[in-house]
């Protein structure tokens, strides 16, 4: 499994976001769910509501812990993985496929310019001890 | 104050606190204190009486408790949430079983297999009387666990407004507005007529912000309420149905599952609990499955461990009271174990057709009540048309408080006076019948009634 993709773009707080025509697909990062540990819930948000970044989303909860899941640009909710719902165990199998999260309306282009790229991601997972 | 006394109950002598003091380089006590202004200080002995021998403090005791009048002196038509159904014997005899008596709020029940086993017996009996999916292990009370729904309807629905049926009890009316008001949600109330929840002014209550329902059946006047075109009503709307119900009900009625209930709660003080001055009571809370995860309280689930022995653990606890507790809903962390326990016992005990019976009797001698009051002069049976389980509304002459405390001195508990809550039901008392009423007391009640008014 690779940790990181060069095609997505990351947020310290180890959500991934893909663009894909103008909308932003969210999942939690490899290592993320690796430090969670099995995944037995996932917590969506409803579709059409807002979020700026920043704002908590929704909640991964582990056999280990329960993690809050961030915006990471501003936006509104478009779809969510329902899929989740029955089979949270896909965020483990496959985080950056088949185990994303929700996917978002971009209110402001610039916000994506502020993610991290895959390089600094691994940088970061690499300060952290992790690398 | 110098502290020189003896006391039995303090465990410090004189030469303990002379320890600590010089310890903390300090005189005396008052010294130790001496940041509080005199002017706030009791300077003066507590006005005490002299000390009672044990024997001269029970009788002093006793003499107090006979001013209060109980259900075992008088004959009770009391109701109105809290009801005097038969309790069994075994259900005392269980309950006080050390194991259980003295964890009866158990922190650690993961260590308990004995109470987490009633609990998920517990769970399952009330899951099948209410026809819901599942339940929690309950919570402190009906009027709390309807306010808990109605939070939990807001947490699921993101709307803010709650519609409430004033045929509600109306003491669980109260505990939801104070819940809710300091929340900033919205209340709104569902007006009654003829006894009955007016479902007609609902369409036009109802709107985009509507978290739930609120209806309560039998309702607060002991009228079986019609749901038949509620699902019509809420059509799409998102919001919840929050159904409050009599446990005992439940064996005669259909449960509220059929008309689509979301949420169901109540009190289950009638199972195997003492009325009890009004507590410790029962509150229970059952859901849909795809609620669980929003349910306040804890869940106990079933499972096996890896020789394939059947074990129970705590599966589900909400965020109350360990992990992210800055994300609680609720602020209850605890359950009503012991309660629990008594209407696990009380269940398994009346079996299915136990409580068929206890539901049947009380319904018919609450029928066999009001068909004798009716042939009273002056005494008017309210909503007399409507269908009802086991308490229903008379209107008396005069007041009604003054008719119940006339009773009061001829041994009846005559029910409640609902005037001080409804305005348009002032001079009406209801009044709640249980299995164990007979039928001389029944007679009496309506003989007494009639020298009372007369």
């Amino acid at each position: 499994m690779v940790r990181t993709r060069p095609d997505l773009s990351y947020t310290k707080e180890h959500e991934w976001v893909k663009v894909e025509d103008g909308k932003a697909y969210v999942g939690i990062t490899y290592y993320a769910q690796e430090q969670l540990g099995d995944i037995v819930f996932v917590e969506l948000p409803e579709v059409d509501d807002d979020f700026s970044r920043d704002e908590e989303v929704c909640v991964v909860e582990s056999v280990k812990a329960v993690a809050d899941i961030y915006a990471p640009i501003s936006g509104t909710i478009e779809e969510v993985n329902e899929k989740l719902l029955d089979n949270p165990e896909i965020v483990n199998s496959d985080p950056y496929g088949e185990g994303w999260l929700f996917m978002m309306s971009i209110s402001d282009e610039g916000e994506l310019n502020d993610l991290l790229t895959a390089e600094e991601y691994e940088k970061i997972l690499e300060e952290e001890g992790e690398g | 104050m110098e502290n020189t006394n003896n006391n039995p109950f303090l465990p410090h002598t004189e030469k303990d606190r002379r320890a600590m003091l010089e310890e903390i380089d300090r005189k005396s006590i008052d010294e130790l204190f001496e940041d509080i202004p005199l002017s706030v200080k009791l300077n003066k002995d507590l006005e005490l009486p002299e000390a009672l021998s044990e024997m001269e403090v029970k009788k002093h005791l006793k003499k107090i408790a006979e001013k209060n009048k109980n259900i075992d002196e008088y004959i009770s038509f009391l109701g109105g949430g809290i009801y005097d159904h038969y309790v069994p014997s075994v259900v005392g005899h269980v309950l006080g079983r050390s194991e259980f008596y003295t964890s009866y709020t158990p922190y650690q029940a993961e260590i308990s297999q004995g109470i987490l086993q009633s609990m998920f017996e517990y769970q399952t009996m009330i899951a099948e009387l209410t026809g819901m999916d599942l339940s929690n292990a309950s919570i402190y009370d009906g009027a709390t666990a309807t306010a808990e729904a109605a939070i939990r309807a807001v947490a699921i629905t993101r709307n803010d407004e709650i519609i409430v049926s004033s045929a509600l009890n109306p003491t669980y009316r109260e505990v939801l507005k104070t819940y809710l008001e300091a929340q900033g949600f919205t209340l709104r109330t569902l007006p009654q007529s003829n006894g009955e929840t007016d479902m007609s002014y609902l369409p036009d209550m109802l709107n985009e912000n509507t978290a739930c329902v609120i209806l309560q059946s039998p309702n607060y006047f002991g009228i079986i309420e019609d749901y038949s075109k509620l699902k019509d009503i809420l059509g799409e709307s998102k919001a919840l149905f929050v159904s409050v119900v009599d446990p005992i009900s439940l064996a005669l009625l259909e449960p509220p599952s059929t008309w689509g209930a979301d949420i169901v709660v109540g009190d289950g003080q009638s199972l195997g609990n003492p009325t009890s001055f009004g507590g410790p009571l029962l509150g229970f809370f059952a859901a849909k499955e795809k609620y669980m995860r929003k349910m306040p309280g804890r869940m106990v689930g079933e499972a096996k461990d890896k020789d394939s022995n059947t074990g129970y653990v705590l599966t589900l606890q909400t965020r109350e009271q360990h992990i992210r507790r800055e994300k609680a809903t609720s602020n209850i962390c605890s359950n009503q174990a012991l309660n629990v326990l008594a209407a696990c016992v009380y269940l398994s005990v009346m079996g299915k057709e136990g409580i068929k019976e206890v539901a049947n009797l009380s319904l018919q001698k609450a029928h066999y009540a009001k068909r004798k009051l009716k042939e009273l002069d002056n005494v008017t049976i309210m909503f007399d048309d409507k269908p009802f389980f086991k308490e229903f509304l008379i209107k008396v002459p005069g007041k009604a408080s003054e008719v119940r405390d006339a009773l009061a001195q001829k041994g009846i508990f005559a029910g409640i006076d609902v005037g001080a809550y409804y305005e348009e039901l002032d001079g009406c008392l209801l009044l709640s019948v249980t299995e164990k009423r007979t039928k001389e007391e029944i007679d009496y009640l309506v003989s007494s009634l009639g020298e009372v008014i007369k």
